[in-house]
């Protein structure tokens, strides 16, 4: 539950609409999805279609209406 | 082989095995906490390298895209290019296929391009520089073989870079007959993974590969309309006098 004093982003996360706090890096972001800290090994992230490597994901901050995918290798192809 | 259509990871890990594949494809998705990490485990205890591929792509955009996905996931400039133009039958989109393969190699992936057995589509995906050319020999999951075995012969013969038959196998002889067609590989999903007995398909197909490459490199007989007798003429008694 985030306290009202915090401002609140509407982001999207592999299609889900969710609301994080204002500040949340894409690094947080990977590490609550994955359950991992460190984000866990081969993920990848696209921000409004554009790629954010990992050296970056600490220091991206995510924006209001960011759309952003976290993938990783999955049985196909 | 592709990791695709498995029913369970167990089994794909021993169909796997019993390829004796050195590398797999897999997909670019959502990730799911589920079943996170267990694919990637599969394939590190085999010793198996893991392909991404931009399967589920249907434009040049999204497949350059999943692709640099695919690169900062598992820190490899390799990739199978797939693009697809219709989603009932799977067939690779020649447009957006030849945009996006130049893209990917301006950017520095070493590109291997599913397309289809168009010998022209083929050419033109070597000279933007792929690593690898990929007909299908049949749609996707079809398990049709090879339908236009004179096509595939002539993408082999005119090209420099190495052919992988990508796509519609179904048992074995498939297989075997790439290989006697002159391709260099064979990549397969469906005929091993969605067989009644996966790893036993899978050893079929090791042991195809392996049948029709021999039988290529030896070399075979023309075909004849008619008979050549393999047994001599001469020395042979007459057991019935004449009349």
């Amino acid at each position: 539950m985030v306290p009202e004093c915090v401002e609140r982003l509407e982001v999207s996360v592999n299609g889900r609409p969710e609301l994080v706090a204002a500040g949340t890096t894409i690094a947080a972001l990977v590490s609550t999805l994955t359950g991992q800290a460190t984000g866990g090994r081969a993920v990848a992230v696209a921000v409004n279609s554009e790629v954010v490597p990992r050296s970056q994901w600490a220091s991206t901050r995510l924006a209001q209406r960011d759309r952003v995918e976290v993938l990783s290798p999955a049985q196909g192809g | 082989m592709g990791t695709g259509g498995a029913t369970s990871m167990a089994a794909l890990g021993q169909a796997l095995k019993a390829s004796g594949t050195a590398m797999a494809t897999v997909a670019m998705r959502r990730v799911d906490p589920a079943t996170r990490g267990s694919l990637l485990d599969v394939l590190d205890q085999l010793g198996i390298r893991a392909l991404p591929n931009t399967a589920g792509c249907f434009t040049a955009r999204d497949a350059v895209l999943t692709a640099r996905l695919g690169r900062e996931a598992l820190a490899t400039d390799w990739v199978k290019l797939e693009v697809i133009g219709d989603d009932r039958s799977l067939l690779p989109d020649p447009v957006e296929l030849l945009e996006a393969a130049e893209e990917l190699v301006d950017d520095g992936f070493v590109v291997l391009a599913y397309t289809s057995d168009d010998p022209v589509v083929a050419r033109r995906l070597e000279q933007l520089g792929c690593a690898a050319v990929m007909p299908l020999g049949s749609p996707i999951g079809s398990g049709l073989g090879i339908r236009n075995p004179h096509n595939i012969a002539l993408i082999v013969q005119a090209a420099s870079v190495p052919v992988v038959l990508d796509a519609g196998i179904g048992t074995a002889s498939d297989a075997t007959m790439a290989m006697e067609l002159g391709c260099d590989a064979v990549l397969v999903a469906s005929a091993v993974t969605r067989s009644p007995d996966p790893p036993a398909m899978a050893l079929a197909m090791a042991r195809g590969v392996e049948a029709g490459r021999l039988a290529h490199l030896a070399g075979r007989i023309p075909r004849r309309f008619h008979a050549e007798a393999s047994s001599p003429w001469a020395g042979l008694a007459q057991l019935t006098p004449d009349a």
